[in-house]
């Protein structure tokens, strides 16, 4: 995720201080992973420097200052075109399974395990995000919607190979 | 080997076969009470074939197979049939209700065969109708109703006998991901709360990702992942 064009997103609505930035981010998209401060503060200023946002106004208090940042058209045409644009798709993601796959093919290993095994270590994943989106509202149904088919993806790989096994184990072993 | 303290159904080295064709080659599988487990594999790998032998509808040419401490192969036909009637609740994947019948009277089914009164079987058919969110239906036939609402008509009906067991064979394959996740999550919901256990067979992961744990059937034999890590 392009942490720098979802903070200058949410600054579309009007703007906000580097605190409010992470928890706006943090509610929305944050999840598991919330932002550090250090993150914040730093993509902020970059996109100061790319004249992307400006600094709208500076409180000082009994702490360091805090800066208000605001989105300037730059910004907003930046956003655009981040939406706009299609995110690369990964058809590349299993090389990992695929190489350890081989590789005990390559080795007289058992392979069917190597699958065996991975296909519990994503039902594990599967069976924890079921159960959030059970207990949660629609943004986290959501959210565990996506993974959860991009899991189910790679376990229907997993099928696939585990059935092809033979004829993979005579090509790579020939 | 005996059965592991608790499981309240178990089996061992089931084997089956069809003519030439071997559907089980030294399957395994045990359960307990209140635990979902996904049966799970590719088609032809004897996933159903372990489910009708653990539910007394189809005997192993070989093996062990345990319910509550008796052994299913001692018991007789009449015996296994009651036990399906009384204590093991069942959904399939299409065509479990009967289209002359309304849906409570669907529900109500096993009770009336059981020798419940009508009154007394549709009172605890809607009572699970409701659970299941379709009490709405409840003078509908099945064929007034939409695919994901017959399956929760299904699944009330195979849990109004209060089963110890449910078996369910593919229960959403003939639904959309919505319909499917519901029915899993009211189906679940609904053997946790009477601590029936669910031998659930699926080749969806979506499906098994709502059980405690997994074993996968491979050219007839089994293994138990939770053992296996």
């Amino acid at each position: 995720m392009s942490i720098g064009h979802t903070l200058l997103g949410l600054l579309e609505s009007g703007p906000r201080h580097g605190y409010d930035l992470k928890r706006a981010f943090d509610e929305k998209f944050g999840h598991d992973r919330p932002l550090h401060y250090g993150q914040v503060y730093s993509t902020m200023s970059r996109l100061l420097r790319n004249g992307l946002v400006v600094v709208d106004g500076i409180e000082a208090g009994s702490g360091p200052e805090r800066k208000r940042y605001a989105i300037t058209d730059a910004g907003i045409t930046d956003v655009q075109r981040w939406l706009a644009t299609p995110e690369k798709p990964e058809p590349y993601l299993q090389s990992t399974l695929y190489t350890k796959v081989v590789l005990a093919l390559l080795t007289h290993r058992d392979a069917a395990d190597v699958l065996d095994t991975q296909r519990s270590e994503h039902l594990r994943s599967m069976r924890i995000l079921t159960d959030r989106k059970r207990k949660g509202d629609l943004a986290d149904q959501l959210i565990c919607d996506h993974a959860l088919f991009h899991l189910e993806a790679d376990l229907r790989w997993l099928e696939l190979t585990a059935a092809r096994l033979d004829k993979l184990r005579e090509a790579v072993t020939r | 080997m005996t059965p592991p303290a608790g499981s309240l159904l178990w089996a061992e080295q089931l084997r089956k076969a069809y003519g030439p064709t071997l559907a089980l080659d030294g399957a395994e599988f045990s359960i307990h009470p209140g635990e979902v487990v996904a049966v799970m594999g590719p088609s032809g790998s004897g996933k159903s074939t372990l489910l009708h032998c653990l539910a007394g509808i189809v005997t192993p040419d070989a093996g062990t197979i345990m319910y509550g401490g008796r052994e299913l192969s001692a018991m007789s036909d009449a015996e296994r049939s009651a036990l399906r009637r009384s204590e093991f609740g069942f959904v399939f994947q299409f065509g479990q209700l009967v289209p002359e019948l309304t849906c409570v009277e669907n529900v109500a089914l096993p009770l009336r065969l059981n020798g419940s009164s009508r009154k007394e079987a549709e009172r605890a058919a809607l009572t699970w109708m409701e659970r299941l969110e379709v009490d709405e239906l409840r003078k509908k036939r099945p064929g007034e109703v939409s695919g994901g609402q017959g399956q929760r008509v299904a699944v009330a009906r195979s849990l109004v006998t209060n089963p110890r067991v449910l078996f369910a064979d593919e229960p959403t394959g003939a639904l959309d991901s919505l319909n499917g996740e519901r029915v899993m999550e009211l189906l679940t919901d609904a053997a946790r709360s009477t601590d029936a256990a669910v031998v659930l067979v699926t080749h969806e992961a979506r499906v098994a990702a709502y059980s405690d744990r997994e074993i996968v059937v491979r050219d007839g034999r089994s293994r138990d992942m939770e053992r296996a890590v």
